[in-house]
Order: C-alpha cells, then structure tokens, then sequence
C-alpha cells in the first residue's frame, strides 16, 4: 500500500475510439432493450389506456357531446349520456366488425367478422414477427416495406406466369417470395457487418428502391405489367397459386397458417437453437457476445436476412392470400410499419407479436365498421395503435436521451472506456 | 517475497500509520483545522428482514451505527451486505424491520425520502448524469431557481466550491462529469451527498475500482468526514482498508448479522469470521515445474482506429507450469494486451504463437477454440449477458458445437446439469440456475465467469483482473484454482492492479508502463522495486533506487 502510494505516473491521455462508439451505441441499445424488454403488463396497460384516450377523441368529437355540453351546468346528465352513448357506439362497431357481429343471424356469419380479423392479421404477425426478431439482436428493421414489396413482387410473379399443379404452384411461389424478402434484408445486414452502415437509414433507403423499382416492373410489359393493360397493375393470380380458403364461405386462408408455422419457427429459433442464442446474446450485450467469440457481423447478416424473409411472408400473403386479382404499388398497405407497433406491442416475444398481431387485425376489421355503422372517423384507430406505441416506447427513449439511469435496476458499476481513459489524465 | 500473506505487510505496520495525518498532500492542510461539525445522526436498524421470493437476502439484521463512526460491513459474497443499504436507501421496501434515525422510526418510500431525511449513498455505479456538469449534477434533484423559474446554477456552484473547499477536494464545479476520473466522479457524489446535508453516508465498495492513490484519498476522507460528525457505513471485501479505517465492524453471513468484530482483529480472524471456517490468505504454492514456452509474443504492437499506441513492441514468453504476472496502474496497457491474445483488437502487429501456432488476425472464435481461457476485466461489459441465466452464462463461449448443441438445437438438459453442477462447484449463491445473472452479487457473478473459463479445456489462461470484488474465501478459492491450473501444465497470465495478488500467484512478474513492459522480474521481487518499476524505472534503477 504505502509503496504504491508513492508511484506517481504520468502516461498521457489517449483517446480510445473504438470503446466511446461501443459505449454511444449501447446507450440506445439499453433503450431499445427497454422498449422490447418490459412487461406483458404494461402492454396490457398501454392498450388500455390508448382506448381510454381514444374514447375521450370520440366524446369531444361528438357532434352531441359538443351541443350538451354547451348546457352542462344545466343538465350535466345529458352530456354524460352523450359521451356514453358516442363512446359505447363506437366500441361496439368495433367489436361487431372484428370478432361477432350478433347482428346477424347465425353464428357463422356473424364469425364472418372474426375471420375478417384473422385475414388482416396474418401479415402483421408475419411482418412483425420480423422486426421483433431484429430487436431481440439489437437490429432496427423499418425496412419491412420494401422487404415485402420485393416478396410480393416475387411470388406474384411466380403466381401468374407459371403454369404448374396446384400444391406446388403455391409453395414454389412463397419460397420465391421468402427468397426475394431474404435477400432485400439481408443487404442491410451485410452492409451494416461490412462497412457499419446504420441499419435504420439503410432499410429506409431499399424502401424507396424497392418502391421504384416495383412501379418501374409495374410499367414495363413483360416484367410485372399485365399483358394488353396499359395500366401499373399485375395481371390476376393463376388459381393454382392462391392459398386455398379455410373455411368455406370465409375470407381467412391458408396464409394464416403459415403466420402460425411462421411463430412457431421464430419461438424454436429463439429459444432452442444455437443461431438464436447468438442473436439474443448480441442483442442484449454484443461486447460479451464477441468476446464469447461470436461473431457479430455474421449474426447481423442472418438476423436480416430470416427477418426480411419474415417480412417477405408478409408479402407474399398479400399476393396469395388478400389481394389476389392482380395487385399495384400499394400492395403493402403499410403493414411493414404497424409490424413496428406490432412487435413491440408484443414485447419481441414470438407469441406475444402474434396476440398484437391479432389485435391490429382486429383494429382493421372492425375499424370499417365503426366508420360506417358509428359516423367515427377510421383515423380514430390509428390514433389508438400510435399512442400504444407512444406509451410503450417514451419512457425508456427519453432515459436513453439524457442519459438517466434506469429505475428498478440494481445499481452496477461499470469500468467505461471513460474512466480508464479519465484515469490516465488523473495520474498525470 | 517477503510474506506470501496478501494483507499482512499493512497488518504489522498498521498501529504505527493509522493515526497518522493523512500523507496526501490534498488534504495535510484542511486536516490541520479543526473539523467543522456537519450534524450528527444517530442511525438504527431494527430487525431488517428482505426477502426476494424464496431467498432470504435479510434476515432480521439489526445494526446501530453511532455519529463519528466509521461502521464497517463485511461478509462474503451474496451476504446480502448492498441489499440492506437498499433498504436503508429505500430502493427495496423491507419486509420486515423499521429503520430509526435518532430513535424516530422512518419509512422511505424512495431515494428521495431518504435523502431527504439526512440519508446518503456513493453507489457502486455511480448515478450521475455524465453530460452535465458537477455543479448541475449536484443540484439535480433538488433545483433551486431564482424569480421566473431561472436555474440558480450560481448557487449550485458555490455550494460546491464550498464543499469542496471544507474537505480539501478540489473539484471544479464547471467540469463535465464525463471528463472527470472515476476518483473524483465518486467525490462529486459525495458532494453531492453532503449538499443535501447528508448525516448519513453509505458507500458501497467505493474502493473496487479506484487506484491504490485514489483508495487512499477515499479514507482520509471518509476519516475527515467521521470527524465532522458523519456517520459512515462502509462496505468493502479488502481487509486491509477495513483494519485502516474501521471504528465498529459488524458481519454479515447468509443474510444474518454473525457478530462484531474488534478493529484491532487480525486479518485472519476477521475473515475467519466472515467466511464462517479458518481461511487461509497465504496462498500455497510449490516451485514452478516449467516446461516448454507455450504462448510466445513477438514484437507486439497495438494501436486503436486513431492511430494511437497502447502497446508497443512488446515481447515475452509464457512456459507451461508457470504464472506470468503483468503488474502496472492502470490504463498501461494491459486492457489492451490481453484483448490481443484473445484476438479482439483489430490494429495488431508483430506475433503471438500459441503451441508454435500464429495465432493474430485468426479471430477470437478459432482462438477459443485453440484453449485459451479469457476472464475479462470488466465482467458486467465483456464477460457476461445481464439479461441471460446463469446457465446460459456458463455456455456462452460454447454456443456452437457439441456438447452443449447437437444439430442447431441447444441441449437444454445437459445445459442445466452443467450448469447445476458447477454452481456448486464454484459455489455460485443464487436462487437457482435459472436467475439472471445481472441480478447476482457482484461477487458471484464473477464466479460465473470463472466457472466458465475454468471448465474449459485449456491451454492458456489469460485472467485480468480474477478477484475483483470477491469476498476472502472466494479470493483463496480462485487462487488455488489458478495455482491448480498452473500445476496442471497450463500457463497463466494474471493482470492485476494489486500488488498483493501478483506477489501472491506469480512466478514471474511483467511490469508495463506506457505500453512496454519495462522489465520481467522474479515473482519474489519486493514491491519498493515494482513499484518503481510501475513508474517507468528499469528493474537495475529501481532496485538501486530501492
Ligand atoms: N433484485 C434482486 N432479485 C433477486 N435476488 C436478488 C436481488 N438483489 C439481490 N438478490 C440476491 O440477494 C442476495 C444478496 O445480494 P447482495 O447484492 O445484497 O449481496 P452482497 O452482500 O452485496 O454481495 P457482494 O459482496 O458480492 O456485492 C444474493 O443472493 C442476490 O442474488
Ligand atoms: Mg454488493
């Protein structure tokens, strides 16, 4: 001790690169670990109270609401009315049109509604379980858009102008579309190991390529353009290549079991395979992971390339199962972002993305309904999916932000690239 | 060597310095005045009780902690020592117990609450906000603001000034805390602290990562501080800063309060005491049986993406059956060597063969493989995933292949009987192999990281840092096991800061200053020599100068 004590150094100050990135990038990779990490509960709890905002959205717009509450002080009894009558009409389409309309007659047409669910759902949870996949190895893919659209463009292209029996039509044509979605994430993910390239700005990129591209093979006969149309349109599918229905008389298809398969498959992965430990081990701590001897670059190509081919299931879905008379640039319909909602609605956890998969399928469905059965604007649900998103995502965003130190979790210290290099202007 | 007894050289000199002004020249100057008092506090805890489902962490500890003492907690790993200064914090709410300051009963629901009533804490991780600066993380929390909700920064920065003109600390209160070494960043806390008019301190193994200059600086404070009035509770698994600064010392074993231990107890009887069985702190060695260079290094350079140098040419070689020692201050350069072996460093020239094998630029993959055991430095960022069990922790540098995966699938059975079977082993205290590993101790976390590396077949080990906030008996444990892997043939090379350690386990000691290593000496050198040598001396400067 007193012999140390009297070692007086004086190295210089260095300047140590390589860790003030790691330690950069870590912070957000805390926030997202955050973001995707939290409980069920508070899903649960984000959900409820966006349906309570929206239903405050739904009382002020009110036409009724408003005039009440002009004699409030009057007659206070008749705008609480008001608001439980515009709030409870709304809801109620909403669940009339996505899970049992028992305005009708038997039971199943009124499941007609749930089915409906199922449909809108099945590239939500394929899509999202994507980009929760990408979380769960501390990867950001918003690049779901173009990711389908390359799969759609794909397997629509192998839907009508093959001619081959009818099971192998279909499935020849979803691998196609697997492919095609694989190799337009797993771009990023190459460019991301290779040159760092951040993956946000990479995926928002190859969603415009994507788009342009497609709108270029839509005008271009002989690539995607129907024959004889002058229009940017697909001709229709062959009926060898469309998902069979599931039930009779029901819009829900096939494709809703390959969302299933797909869940299953991102569970095993996850939590029973070798691949799957790696990611999440870099998702959670890439330092340990390399030092574990992982390779991190390779686990970013794989991650992006299964999760664009999840994504490009989401297309090819679309293609197969939804839009199958022929289809034009609008064949995402968005699903490549609320897959963002989706996932982390559901926390990253392959069931949990399909239950939040199931609930924006079921927003969509019943939001039509709402429209037209309740005069409430379908924008209102949207309102409700961006503050679930709002709710979940803000706290720890705002953490990462200023920096603060999350609550709850035991204090810990960590020797940073900082302090060693603190240290050393210390000892001079 | 003059005592192969990790702590006993400051035992036989203690009486003689403990009452000696502090020798830093920061503070010879303020400890000449009389301490201003700063307000006393008398802290009780009663029958404090934590449980975390089935695991006990405290049960029914009770602890008195009088004004103008220096209280010191000791017990091993996972005794439940920081759980009950949570308590105290009112980060966990006890479930059973009450906490009493001058006999009045409190109840935290928070920090806040705590600090509010006279309570505070220097964590372990320090809870400042690194892009703000001193003065502004002193006020957080409780801003003060002039007419029209104007931050009265002034303010703040003259409390600080204050402060730190009382203790002699010289912090300036504009610097940003990102800037500001570890030392003075747990300084700002105590400022920050004591801006709050804090009657209580707790400081939860402060020293772990601090310089033996900086360590000593900490207890001339924490002794400055005691004078004015404070009371202090201090936790730390280094016997010797206990023995140093401890007026009352209580011990803690498997959540239990065990007995006080006199602060003129030995060394040996406090960690007898701790551990609950004699401890032996010598550690047992035979003469090396050397064989042939296993790991040779050549010429080595390592530089960082800037450019700059972190190791220079550097060359040594390791044989079978010995322990290679690099001792130095910290940030000489070791961080950098050993990532080198382990092929993490990107900008590396030169050579190292392992088994006449080169093995830079092979990756760290094929390096593993090759048998080299790694135990880094910083075990919360490179040697374990937090959110990962431990049994997942056991096998993360063995994701790949047999025997813990067949065919792509994890062997969850096997996985969890490895795991079962080592944490007894290593003596790993957790509720099961199912807990997280960022919620074990600091301690025991370490084991899993040794457990790891150790049931490996290898044929090098690299450990840095190995005994970093271990309790006593883990230290003795890790020890033989090094001293065990060693004679079983396999080299080892052990980074340590800690003179104690390095005499204690090496056979020959690597002294690196500046990224070179100044000179290779003897395991039995004395440590006025190392010493000088950390400084920059040749070994032939520094064993005249000594
Ligand atoms: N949040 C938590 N959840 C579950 N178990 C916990 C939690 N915090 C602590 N424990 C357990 O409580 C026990 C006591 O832990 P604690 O951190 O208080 O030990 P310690 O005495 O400070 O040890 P060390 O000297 O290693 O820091 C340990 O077994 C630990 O695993
Ligand atoms: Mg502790």
């Amino acid at each position: 001790m007193s012999e140390q004590t009297e070692v007086v150094t004086q190295p210089e100050p260095a300047p140590e690169q390589r860790d003030r990135t790691v330690e950069q990038s870590s912070r957000w990779q805390q926030a997202m670990r955050d973001i995707v990490g939290g409980s069920a509960m508070i899903s649960v709890l984000a959900v409820l109270l966006a349906l309570i905002a929206g239903g405050i959205l739904i009382a002020v717009t009110d036409a009724r609401v408003q005039q009440t509450a002009g004699y409030f002080f009057a007659r206070p009894g008749d705008m609480l009315a008001a608001i439980w009558n515009a709030v409870s009409k709304a809801y109620l389409a909403l669940f009339r049109g996505s899970i049992y309309n028992f305005a009708r007659d038997d039971v199943g047409s009124a499941l007609t509604s749930l089915t409906d669910t199922l449909v809108f759902a099945t590239p939500l949870i394929a899509a999202g379980l994507g980009v929760g996949l990408g979380f769960r190895a501390g990867l950001f893919n918003i690049g779901g858009r173009g990711q389908m659209i390359m799969a759609a463009a794909a397997a629509g292209w192998v839907g009508f102008s093959f001619n081959l029996p009818p099971v192998i039509h279909v499935i020849v044509a979803v691998a196609a579309g697997l492919i095609a979605g694989g190799i337009w994430g797993g771009i990023v993910g190459l460019l991301k190991a290779k040159t760092g390239a951040h993956e946000v700005i990479v995926t928002i990129m190859l969603n415009f390529v994507a788009l342009y591209f497609l709108m270029y093979m839509l005008r271009t006969p002989g690539l995607l353009q129907a024959p004889g149309g002058n229009t940017p349109k697909t001709p229709p599918m062959e009926p060898t290549a469309i998902f069979p229905p599931l039930f009779p008389g029901h819009n829900v298809h096939w494709g809703f079991l390959t969302a299933i398969a797909a869940t299953v498959y991102v569970w095993w992965l996850l939590n029973r395979s070798s691949m799957g430990f790696q990611f999440r081990a870099v998702g959670i701590n890439p330092n340990a992971a390399r030092t574990a001897g992982m390779s991190v670059s390779s686990v970013y190509i794989w991650t992006m390339t299964i999760s664009g081919a999840l994504c490009g299931l989401a297309g090819v879905n679309q293609v197969l199962g939804t839009v199958t008379s022929g289809f034009s640039s609008g064949i995402d319909a968005g699903i490549g972002f609320d897959a963002i909602t989706v996932a982390l609605l559901g926390r990253s956890r392959p069931w949990g993305i399909f239950a939040a998969g199931l609930l924006f399928g079921a927003f969509k469905a019943g939001g039509f309904t709402m429209q037209a059965a309740a005069q409430v604007p379908v924008d209102i649900v949207l309102v409700v999916q961006s503050l679930i998103v709002l709710f979940i995502a803000a706290p720890p965003l705002v953490r990462a932000i200023f920096r603060l130190p999350t609550p709850g979790t035991a204090p810990r210290r960590r020797v940073r690239a900082s302090d060693r290099r603190a240290e050393k202007g210390a000892a001079a | 060597m003059a005592s192969p007894f990790p702590h006993s050289r400051c035992a036989c000199t203690r009486s003689g310095r403990r009452d000696a002004a502090p020798r830093l020249l920061v503070n010879t100057r303020t400890a000449l005045l009389p301490p201003p008092r700063i307000g006393n506090m008398k802290l009780e805890l009663r029958g404090i009780t934590k449980r975390f489902g089935a695991l006990v962490a405290n049960d029914h500890i009770s602890l008195t902690v009088e004004p103008g003492e220096i209280h010191c907690l000791l017990g091993e790993n996972g005794a439940g020592k920081s759980t009950l200064m949570n308590v105290l914090y009112g980060l966990y709410q006890a479930d059973e117990g009450e906490v009493l300051l001058d006999g009045e009963v409190q109840h935290f629901s928070g920090p806040g609450d705590a600090m509010a009533a006279g309570i505070g804490m220097v964590h372990q991780h320090f809870m400042l906000i690194p892009v703000f600066t001193v003065a502004e993380n002193v006020m957080l929390g409780h801003e003060a603001t002039k007419t029209g909700g104007v931050l009265d920064l002034d303010a703040a920065r003259e409390q600080v000034r204050e402060i730190s003109a009382r203790f002699g600390f010289h912090v300036d209160p504009d610097a940003l805390v990102e800037t500001l070494p570890v030392g003075v960043q747990q300084r700002v806390e105590i400022i920050k602290a004591l801006s709050r008019d804090a009657k209580v301190l707790v400081f939860d193994e402060p020293t772990a990562v601090l310089t033996p200059q900086e360590t000593d600086e900490l207890m001339a404070i924490m002794r400055q501080l005691r004078d004015a009035g404070t009371s202090i509770v201090f936790i730390t698994h280094k016997l010797r800063e206990v023995r140093e600064v401890a007026d009352r010392i209580t011990v803690i074993r498997l959540g239990k309060v065990v007995g006080e231990a006199s602060p003129e107890a030995s060394t040996t009887e406090l960690a007898s005491m701790m551990v609950g069985r004699a401890v032996d702190l010598s550690v047992d060695k035979e003469p090396p049986r050397l064989g042939e260079p296993v790991l040779v290094v050549d010429g080595l350079s390592v530089a960082d993406a800037t450019g700059q140098v972190h190791v220079d040419d550097v060359s040594f070689e390791v044989r079978a059956g010995e322990v290679l020692a690099i001792a130095g201050v910290q940030g000489n350069g070791q961080t950098e060597l050993t990532e080198a072996l382990l092929g993490l460093q990107p900008h590396v020239k030169g050579s190292i063969t392992l088994d006449g094998r080169e093995i830079v630029k092979r990756g760290v993959r094929k390096i593993l493989d090759a048998g080299v055991g790694f135990v880094p430095e910083d075990r919360t960022e490179d040697g374990l995933v937090a959110e990962f069990t431990i049994a997942e922790n056991l096998m993360l540098n063995r994701s790949t292949g047999e025997p813990f995966v067949r065919f792509g699938n994890l062997q969850l059975g096997f996985r969890d009987d490895f795991a079962r079977e080592k944490t007894k082993e290593f003596d790993i205290r957790a509720q099961g192999i199912d807990s997280l590993a960022g919620r074990l101790s600091g301690g025991n976390q370490q084991k899993v990281v040794l457990a790891r590396e150790l049931s490996r077949d290898l044929r090098l080990l690299v450990a840095a840092q190995p005994t970093r906030g271990l309790d006593v008996g883990s230290i003795e444990f890790v020890h033989s096991r090094i001293i065990q892997t060693r004679d079983a043939g396999i080299p080892v090379i052990v980074v340590s800061t800690e003179l104690d350690e390095v005499s204690a386990l090496a056979d020959r000691i690597a002294v690196m200053y500046r990224g070179k290593i100044v000179g290779i000496v003897p395991g039995d050198t004395p440590r006025e020599v190392l010493g000088l040598m950390m400084a920059g001396e040749t070994p032939a400067g520094a064993g005249e100068a000594a």
